[in-house]
């Protein structure tokens, strides 16, 4: 498997990371050599064995349902670009 | 019969499915330790995990858990042992991490079914696909600003189950039903309160239409849509905009589209076509979700009586009618209220008063059952005065207005308006005479074979005695003297 550049546009594009038309053969190569690491892995037969979630053989840790975090409205808008009142301001997305 | 929609080519049968999002009722998030709580202040309920600070773990509330599992019983569903969490990637503003924590491939819940019964009284099994946990996103408001939005991340990880239906019905009726029967079943769980006007409960509508016979054609999805009523519009409109298309010529295309209520259209969201290429993974911070057979057994056993099951009951125990026991269960509370009445009591009675008489009223004041100006002791008290007689079930419906306005226990309001049946029959038969008397042309007219008149005389008396007669027993006198 081989990205072309348009690929390499769209990943760079659904991430929210501008490149330059300049760099792009260069993500392409980069890009391409991650995908071939992947490919060796591909070639290993693991038929009949279960997906390895993790090395340590915990089960997922619960919390009881209290409220113990929030009221800080100050520190949560403390790196907003731009607020008004206790509301993040961004430009308008709206449909 | 089938529900069709005529086009020029003649009819065309709809299929639809539900995505039905409803918020999970918990004190804490999903993933966090913030309230859920509705209407705070802005970004008060908001910890360094919802608004997706750098470093901060997810760690899964275990009643958020409890609840999906309970919904996944309610609804007749598998229950997987073994679920998993993955991100959906997409950036939105009140999207802070740029993705959200959902269940694709393993979602904690598998197939299920819901029943529901349409105005005809039919009956129809809809299939549930799955439910998955997920995390609720922010909120934003494009109201307040020309050219900005709002951001509140309040709502941000809050719980979500995603009810996903099968393609199972067939009209806008058949998804009205499905809709208010799912949210009848959550709020008897008391696990999601149903409530869409807040937004804890919001539905995306996939809609094809087809000729009969056919496989399934290319269907749309309507997004977001708040209401049962906007639901059925929603769909009736989709189905006539594809009918359109497909009879002009064209083809339907796969995509997304906004239902706007006041122009009672749907219209494309014209996204970029990559907008839903979610890249999902496994996510990283969680491990699988993992339960204890015994715990899920647990959950079951502490599951209330359910809808369906509670609607055969009041059917069984107080020969009820379909429709009414219906009509009865489809809050828990009003099921609650009319087993108070209906105790020891005749139940299609009981039903009749607590349906007609105290629905009425509640509308009438703008009342809920829960804070009916009736209590169901007392309404059961004024049952029983008509059952032994001491007041006549008209003069019931006038007790009944003045315990709505005043509160106070019908024996009182009887005694105070001097409301006691008259079962003196000397009382009956001088209103009789003087009633006959004073008709003396209708009764020749009645005794000439006008037997329709027989009701006039039973008004006339009845007005005589201010409406307290015994009705049995002035049928009866009436029937004497006319014979």
């Amino acid at each position: 498997m081989s990205l072309d550049p348009a690929t390499v546009r769209r990943i760079a594009h659904l991430a929210r990371i501008h490149i330059e038309a300049d760099d792009i053969p260069r993500w392409q190569a980069e890009l391409n050599g991650i995908l071939g690491w992947i490919e060796q892995l591909a070639a290993l037969d693991v038929a009949g064995v279960p997906p390895l979630t993790g090395v340590a053989e915990t089960a997922l840790p619960m919390r009881e349902d209290v409220v113990t975090d929030g009221g800080m409205p100050e520190k949560i808008l403390a790196n907003a670009p731009s607020r008004a009142d206790s509301y993040f301001v961004v430009p308008k997305v709206v449909e | 019969m089938s529900y069709t929609i005529d086009g020029k080519t003649g009819p065309w049968e709809l299929v639809i499915g539900l995505e039905v999002h409803a918020q999970v009722i918990s004190r804490a998030k999903l993933f966090s330790g913030a309230a859920t709580v509705f209407g705070g202040a802005p970004n008060s309920q908001v910890s360094f995990i919802d608004a997706a600070f750098p470093g901060m773990l997810p760690v899964i509330n275990r009643e958020c858990v409890a609840q999906a599992v309970r919904t996944g019983l309610g609804l007749n569903a598998e229950i997987h042992l073994e679920s998993r969490f993955d991100r959906k990637n997409y950036f939105y503003a009140d999207l802070p991490a740029g993705y959200q924590i959902s269940q694709y491939q393993h979602p904690i819940v598998g197939r299920g079914v819901i029943e529901i019964e349409l105005a005809d009284g039919e009956v129809r099994q809809i299939g549930i696909t799955r439910l998955h946990l997920e995390q609720d996103a922010g909120k934003s408001l494009h109201d307040q600003h020309p050219t900005k939005s709002y951001i509140d991340l309040n709502r941000a990880g809050v719980a979500l189950m995603e009810i996903v239906s099968e393609p199972d019905l067939r009209s806008p009726e058949e998804a009205g039903a499905y809709l208010r029967k799912l949210r009848t079943v959550l709020r008897y769980l008391g696990t999601c309160d149903g409530n869409m006007d807040e937004g804890s409960m919001r539905a995306d509508v996939n809609v094809s239409v087809r000729k009969s016979g056919e496989p399934f054609r290319t269907r749309c999805e309507v997004k977001n849509v708040n209401s049962v009523r906007f639901v059925m519009q929603a769909i009736e409109a989709e189905a006539r905009r594809q009918i359109a298309v497909w009879e002009e010529g064209g083809t339907v295309l796969q995509e997304t589209r906004l239902f706007e209520p006041a122009r009672g259209i749907t219209r494309s969201m014209r996204n970029k076509e990559d907008a839903h290429d979610y890249r999902y993974f496994p996510d990283p911070d969680l491990l699988p979700l993992k339960l204890d057979p015994a715990w899920v057994e647990a959950l079951r056993a502490d599951l209330p009586e359910l809808p369906d099951a509670k609607k055969q009951r009041f059917m069984a125990e107080y020969g009820l009618p379909a429709y009414d026991a219906g009509v009865l269960v489809a809050e828990q509370a009003s099921a609650d209220y009319f087993e108070a009445v209906a105790r020891g009591r005749e139940g299609r009675f009981a039903a009749n008063w607590v349906i007609g008489d105290l629905f009425a009223a509640l509308n009438r004041t703008g009342r809920t059952i829960e804070t009916s100006p009736v209590a169901p002791g007392a309404l059961g008290e004024l049952l029983d005065l008509v059952a032994d007689g001491t007041i006549n079930g008209r003069i019931a419906k006038d007790v009944f207005e003045d315990m709505v306005e005043s509160g106070e226990a019908p024996a009182e309001i009887v005694a105070r308006k001097n409301l006691r049946q008259v079962t003196d029959t000397g009382a009956i038969e001088s209103a009789v005479a003087s009633v006959l008397a004073a008709n003396a042309d209708k009764v020749a007219e009645y005794k000439s074979g006008k037997e329709k008149l027989f009701g006039f005389f039973v008004g006339q008396v009845m007005k005589a005695m201010a409406g307290k007669g015994n009705p049995a027993l002035v049928n009866d006198v009436l029937r004497r003297h006319l014979a």
